[in-house]
C-alpha cells in the first residue's frame, strides 16, 4: 500500500485564501471544530485566521445516527462552546468530508445550543463522490476520490497520509 | 479452565458488560470508570449545565416507583428526558397492584406497553433481580433502592461527587457516620469503594447500627467519631433509617446527634479541605448541624445535580450494550452463514 504525505500547512493556507474571498471573516465569525481530527484543524485555522473569539469544540457522539447499531463512542467528551451560538456567524470545521452524516450530526447539536445567524463549513479533505447527505464545504483544503483512504494524525504536528487502495488492488 | 463454579452474572452479557444495573456486587473496576467518564461528558465544563442529547430517542423508559422516593425518582425522570426517552413514571402505591394483580402480572403488561427499560425501587430486597429474571431478553433493569440491600446510582453518583472534588479514588480516606446496619446506599457505597480501590473505607456508629461483622466489608468500624473522623479527606453521613428500625437501636434522636451528629467541630477534625456528604433527605439536628450542611464543606446539593449525569451515564451505557451486543451477534450469524456456504461449496467440489 502506497502511503502519501501530505503537506497540511499548504492546506490550511488555502483554506484561509478561500475564506478570505468570501465575506465570512468580515462578519466576525467564531469557530468551532469536531472532536478529535476536527479540532486539531479547526486549531491551525484558529491561529492562521487570527481570530479572537476562544476555539469552541463540540463532540458528536450522542448525536451520531448509528447509536442503535454501534452504541456509544467510549471516549465521549463533553462539547464546550464557551460563548452564546444566537445570531452568531459560525465556521464548522472538521477533517475529513465524507458521507456527510457527521456534519448532520454536528449541525443538530450547534441548533441545541441556539439559532446560528449562518454556518459556513470548513473541511481540510473532502471526499467526493461518497456523499449520502446534501451536504457541501465552502472551503476546501484538498479533493480526494472516495477510493482513497485516510489517516489524520495530530494535533501537532498534523499530519494526513493518504492510503491508496486502488493501488493496492492493481 | 476448570469447570465454571458460580452462575453467570445476571448484570453482565455475553460480551461482560452491564445488561442490568442491580447491585455493584461482581463488577469490575472498568464497568466503573466507564459509568464516571461517561458521566463526565454530559456535563459542560465550564458551567455544570447537563444538555439534553438525543441518544435514547424512541426508547422507553419506565420507572416503578414501590416506595416513596423524591430525590431519585426526580433525577430519574430528569436524565431519562435529557437523554430524550419516552418517560413513564407509575406511581405504584396507588394502582394496580393494590387491586391484587401480581408483580409479574404487572411487570408483563408494563412489558406489553413496549418498554425498553423498567428503574425499580422497592421495599423488598432482591425486587429489582426478581424483575431482572423475568423480563425479556431485550428490556433492562435499573435497581433505584431495593430494600436494605443496594441503591448502585446513589453510590456512583457518590463516586462522581468525590472524583470531581477529590480526584482519584485510591488516594483516599473515606468514612462513614451513622446507620450502617440498614443503609443500602452505604453497602454499595462500600462496594463501589472496595472497587475502586479507595486507601481507606471507615465506618462510625454505635455497634447496634452496625452489621456483626463490619471488617468482613473491608472497613474499619470506629466507635467514637472523634477518633474516626481523624485524617479522612471525605466524610459521608446517612440518615438514621427509622422506617425500617424493628427495635430501639438508639435512645433517642437527640441523643444520636449528641454521639455522632457532625457538627463544626467534629468536621474540624478531618482534613481541612475535606468534603461532607450526605444521599439525602437530611435530618438537620439528627445526624447533622445546619451550620456543617450549608457550609462551605458541604458538597450534599451537588450530589442530586451529579445524580442527573450519572443516571444519563448508566441509562445509556445499558442501551448502548445492547446495540453492541446485536451488532455482534448479527455479526457472528453472518460468519457462520458464510462458513456454511464454504462448506457447501467444498462438498460440490468433492462430488
Amino acid at each position: 500500500m502506497k502511503e502519501l504525505d501530505i503537506d497540511v500547512n499548504a492546506l490550511i493556507t488555502r483554506i484561509c485564501e478561500q475564506l478570505q474571498s468570501q465575506d465570512i471573516l468580515a462578519k466576525s465569525p467564531k469557530m468551532i471544530g469536531i472532536r478529535t481530527g476536527g479540532e486539531w484543524v479547526a486549531q491551525a485555522l484558529h491561529q492562521q485566521l487570527q481570530l479572537t473569539d476562544p476555539l469552541g469544540v463540540i463532540d458528536i457522539s450522542f448525536y451520531r445516527d448509528d447509536f442503535s447499531k454501534i452504541g456509544l463512542n467510549p471516549a465521549v467528551k463533553p462539547s464546550d462552546i464557551p460563548w452564546e451560538i444566537d445570531d452568531q456567524h459560525i465556521i464548522l470545521v472538521d477533517d475529513v468530508l465524507f458521507t456527510g452524516r457527521t456534519i448532520r450530526a454536528a449541525l443538530n447539536e450547534i441548533f441545541d445550543f441556539g439559532r446560528p445567524a449562518s454556518v459556513t463549513l470548513v473541511t481540510l479533505l473532502d471526499r467526493r463522490g461518497c456523499r449520502e447527505l446534501p451536504i457541501q464545504a465552502d472551503a476546501v483544503g484538498m479533493q480526494l476520490e472516495c477510493s482513497q483512504t485516510l489517516k489524520v494524525s495530530g494535533p501537532d504536528p498534523l499530519t494526513v497520509s493518504i492510503l491508496d487502495q486502488t493501488e493496492e488492488s492493481a | 479452565m476448570s469447570a465454571r463454579l458460580t452462575a453467570p452474572n445476571l448484570q453482565l452479557n455475553e460480551l461482560g458488560k452491564i445488561r442490568h444495573f442491580l447491585t455493584l456486587e461482581g463488577l469490575k473496576q472498568h464497568h466503573l470508570l466507564e459509568i464516571l467518564d461517561t458521566a463526565e461528558s454530559f456535563i459542560n465544563p465550564n458551567t455544570d449545565e447537563i444538555k439534553k442529547v438525543p441518544v435514547l430517542r424512541g426508547k422507553t423508559i419506565m420507572n416503578l416507583f414501590f416506595e416513596p422516593s423524591t430525590r431519585t425518582r426526580t433525577t430519574f425522570e430528569i436524565a431519562e428526558k435529557r437523554l430524550s426517552a419516552d418517560v413513564a413514571s407509575l406511581d405504584i402505591a396507588t394502582s394496580a397492584t393494590k387491586k391484587g394483580e401480581s408483580l409479574l402480572d404487572t411487570l408483563w403488561n408494563l412489558q406489553a406497553m413496549q418498554a425498553d427499560m423498567f428503574v425499580i425501587r422497592h421495599a423488598e430486597s432482591g425486587a429489582a433481580h426478581f424483575f431482572a429474571q423475568h423480563v425479556a431478553p431485550h428490556v433492562h433493569v435499573l435497581n433505584a433502592g431495593d430494600g436494605q440491600h443496594a441503591h448502585p446510582t446513589q453510590a456512583m453518583l457518590d463516586m462522581f461527587t468525590i472524583r470531581r472534588h477529590k480526584g482519584d479514588i485510591y488516594d483516599l480516606k473515606v468514612a462513614i457516620v451513622g446507620d450502617v446496619l440498614h443503609s443500602r446506599v452505604v453497602r454499595s457505597q462500600i462496594q463501589a469503594l472496595s472497587i475502586l480501590e479507595a486507601r481507606e473505607i471507615r465506618v462510625i456508629g454505635p455497634k447496634t447500627l452496625m452489621p456483626t461483622h463490619p471488617e468482613a466489608m473491608g472497613v474499619h468500624h470506629y466507635d467514637n467519631i472523634e477518633e474516626g473522623l481523624q485524617d479522612v479527606d471525605v466524610i459521608i453521613m446517612v440518615r438514621l433509617q427509622n422506617e425500617r428500625m424493628k427495635s430501639a437501636l438508639i435512645p433517642s434522636e437527640k441523643e444520636f446527634f449528641k454521639l455522632y451528629g457532625l457538627t463544626k467541630e467534629r468536621l474540624a477534625l478531618a482534613k481541612p479541605d475535606a468534603i461532607v456528604m450526605h444521599p439525602g433527605p437530611i435530618n438537620r439536628g439528627v445526624e447533622i448541624d445546619s451550620e456543617v450542611a450549608d457550609g462551605p464543606q458541604s458538597v450534599i446539593l451537588q450530589q442530586v445535580t451529579y445524580g442527573i449525569a450519572v443516571r444519563m451515564a448508566v441509562m445509556s451505557i445499558i442501551m448502548s450494550n445492547a446495540a453492541q451486543l446485536a451488532q455482534h451477534k448479527a455479526e457472528q450469524a453472518s460468519l457462520e452463514l458464510e462458513m456454511a456456504s464454504a462448506d457447501d461449496t467444498d462438498g460440490k467440489e468433492n462430488a
